[in-house]
C-alpha cells in the first residue's frame, strides 16, 4: 500500500516538477505509439470495410485468420521483426533494429488485426444496413466503402482507440526490437519494466500511473475532438 | 436527351431464395407513363416483384428487360424502401448523396438538395441528423433523395405504412408532382383508399403470381376474378 502511495506521490513529483527524463520517455511513448495507430488505422480500417463488403472464396477463412491475429502475442512478433530486421536478416540492410522505427513496425503488426477486426464488425452492421440503400443508388464498390468508413466513423475511432491503447501498453515486443536504449528507444512500458527490475518501485509506479494517464487523456482528447458525444451524433 | 428506359417487361420471371420459390413465373409490362399500384395480401409477393424490377433481386429463371441495356437504366431508376434507410449523415447531406455519387459538384449538389428539401417540407430540417427524424419525415426525406435525380421510374414499397393520415396525404401530393413531372411510378401499398387515389393501373398478386392486371378503375369498380374482388371487400384472401 505504501508502495502505491509513495508512486503516486513520485507520479505527482515527475509531472509537476516536468521532469525531463520523463517528458522524453513519455513523448516518445506518444511519438511511437500515434505513428503505429495512424498506420495501422490506414490499413486496418479500409480492409476491415473491404471484408465487410466484398464476397470472396476464403472470406470466411481470411475474417477467422484476422481475429485469431487479434490475439498475436507480442513477444513472438518482437522476436520475428528482430530476425528480420537484424544484420543478418533479409531487411538489415536498412540498419533499423533498436530505433523508433522498429518499434513502430513491430506494434503496426501487433494492432492492425485488432484494428481491421474491430472495424470489420463494425462495418458489416452498417452494411447490413446500407445495402440496399447503396446498391439501389448505383454506387460502385469504391463509393460504398467510402460512404460506410464515413458514416461509421465513430465506431472506427473507437476501433482505432483500442489499437491505441493496445500500442501505448505493449512492452515485450518493443523491448525486443527497441533495447529499451536510455535517450534513443527508452519508452514509458520498457522504463517500467526497467524500474521494476531495478528494484525501484515507487518510480516504476509513479511511470505507471503517468502511462494510464496519458491514455485517459488520449482518449477523452479524441472523443472531445470528434465531439461524439455531442446532441445527436452517435 | 436521356434514352428512355421504359417499357420494363418481365417474362416468366422467378425469384427463389436458398430453392424456395418467392414469386414467379411473373409476366408484364410497365408501360411508360402512369402509376401502378401493386396490391395482394401479406405475403403474395409485392416486395420481392418490386425489388426483382428495380433490380434488387435477380431472376433465377425468365427475364427481365428494360428498353436499353440494363446498367444503363440503373442510374434512372429510385427505389423508396418501405422503412426508410438513414444514412448517418445530415438532412441535407443524405438528399445530396446521390448526386455526389454520379459526379455533381459539392456546391451545386448542396443547392439542389437544400431545394428538395424545402419541396417535401424539410427546409426546416437541414443540419438536423436523418435518423432522429419522425417516421414520416424520414420517409419525405427517402422521396426527396430518390427523385433528386430525376429518374424516370420510381418504385416504392408502401411508402405510407405506420404513418398518420396528414404525413400520408403530404406523401401522395409529393408523388402527384413526381408524377406530373413524368416520372413513372410503381408502388406497393395495403391502403385500399391510397390505392384508389393513385393508380392508373393494378398488378393484384396472389402467392407469388400475378392474379389480375387491369386498368384501376374498372379494378375497383367490378374485379375480374373471386379472389381480388374478395381481397376489395376486406376478406381474408389466402
Amino acid at each position: 500500500m505504501n508502495d502505491i502511495l509513495a508512486g503516486l506521490v513520485e507520479a505527482g513529483r515527475l509531472v509537476v516538477t516536468l521532469d525531463p527524463d520523463l517528458i522524453e520517455i513519455t513523448l516518445r511513448s506518444l511519438q511511437v505509439t500515434v505513428t503505429a495507430t495512424v498506420i495501422a488505422a490506414a490499413i486496418g480500417l479500409p480492409f476491415g470495410a473491404w471484408l465487410a463488403v466484398n464476397r470472396f472464396r476464403h472470406r470466411r477463412a481470411t475474417i477467422a485468420v484476422m481475429n485469431a491475429l487479434m490475439g498475436l502475442p507480442p513477444v513472438v512478433v518482437g522476436l520475428i521483426v528482430y530476425i528480420l530486421l537484424s544484420r543478418s536478416g533479409p531487411f538489415g540492410v536498412f540498419g533499423l533494429l533498436f530505433t523508433p522505427a522498429a518499434m513502430i513496425i513491430a506494434q503496426v503488426i501487433i494492432i492492425t488485426p485488432l484494428i481491421a477486426s474491430i472495424s470489420h464488425q463494425a462495418i458489416r452492421d452498417l452494411w447490413a444496413e446500407y445495402h440496399d440503400l447503396l446498391i439501389s443508388l448505383n454506387t460502385t464498390k469504391r463509393q460504398r466503402i467510402h460512404a460506410l468508413l464515413w458514416d461509421g466513423r465513430r465506431a472506427l475511432l473507437t476501433a482505432a482507440l483500442a489499437g491505441f491503447g493496445r500500442a501505448i501498453g505493449e512492452v515485450g515486443a518493443i523491448m525486443i526490437v527497441g533495447g529499451n536504449i536510455d535517450h534513443a528507444t527508452r519508452v514509458l512500458t520498457t522504463a517500467i519494466a526497467l524500474e521494476t527490475g531495478k528494484g525501484n518501485f515507487a518510480l516504476a509506479l509513479a511511470l505507471g500511473f503517468v502511462l494510464i494517464a496519458l491514455a485517459i487523456l488520449v482518449n477523452f482528447l479524441i472523443h472531445g475532438l470528434s465531439r461524439t458525444e455531442s446532441e445527436s451524433r452517435w | 436527351m436521356v434514352a428512355p428506359i421504359l417499357p420494363l417487361t418481365l417474362s416468366a420471371a422467378i425469384v427463389k431464395r436458398q430453392g424456395r420459390r418467392l414469386i414467379g413465373p411473373v409476366d408484364c409490362t410497365i408501360e411508360a407513363a402512369g402509376t401502378t399500384i401493386v396490391m395482394g395480401p401479406n405475403g403474395s409477393g409485392k416486395t420481392t416483384l418490386l425489388r426483382l424490377m428495380h433490380g434488387l433481386e435477380r431472376a433465377r429463371e425468365g427475364r427481365v428487360a428494360w428498353a436499353v441495356d440494363e446498367p444503363a437504366t440503373r442510374a434512372h431508376q429510385a427505389y423508396v424502401f418501405q422503412t426508410p434507410i438513414m444514412m448517418r449523415r445530415s438532412v441535407v447531406e443524405c438528399i445530396a448523396y446521390p448526386l455526389l455519387t454520379h459526379g455533381t459538384g459539392r456546391r451545386e449538389a448542396r443547392a439542389r438538395a437544400e431545394e428538395w428539401a424545402a419541396r417535401v417540407g424539410l427546409g426546416d430540417a437541414l443540419g438536423r441528423m436523418a435518423t432522429v427524424l419522425s417516421g414520416g419525415e424520414k420517409q419525405k426525406l427517402a422521396l426527396a433523395r430518390a427523385l433528386i435525380r430525376r429518374p424516370q421510374v420510381l418504385f416504392l414499397d408502401e411508402p405510407c405504412a405506420n404513418l398518420d393520415g396528414r404525413a400520408t396525404r403530404e406523401i401522395e401530393s409529393i408523388l402527384a408532382e413526381a408524377r406530373a413531372d413524368g416520372v413513372r411510378i410503381v408502388m406497393s401499398t395495403h391502403d385500399m383508399g391510397q390505392a384508389r387515389r393513385l393508380a392508373d393501373d393494378v398488378l393484384f398478386l396472389l402467392n407469388g403470381r400475378i392474379h389480375e392486371a387491369a386498368m384501376a378503375w374498372p379494378f375497383f369498380a367490378e374485379p375480374a376474378t373471386p379472389e381480388a374482388r374478395a381481397f376489395l371487400k376486406g376478406d381474408i384472401v389466402e
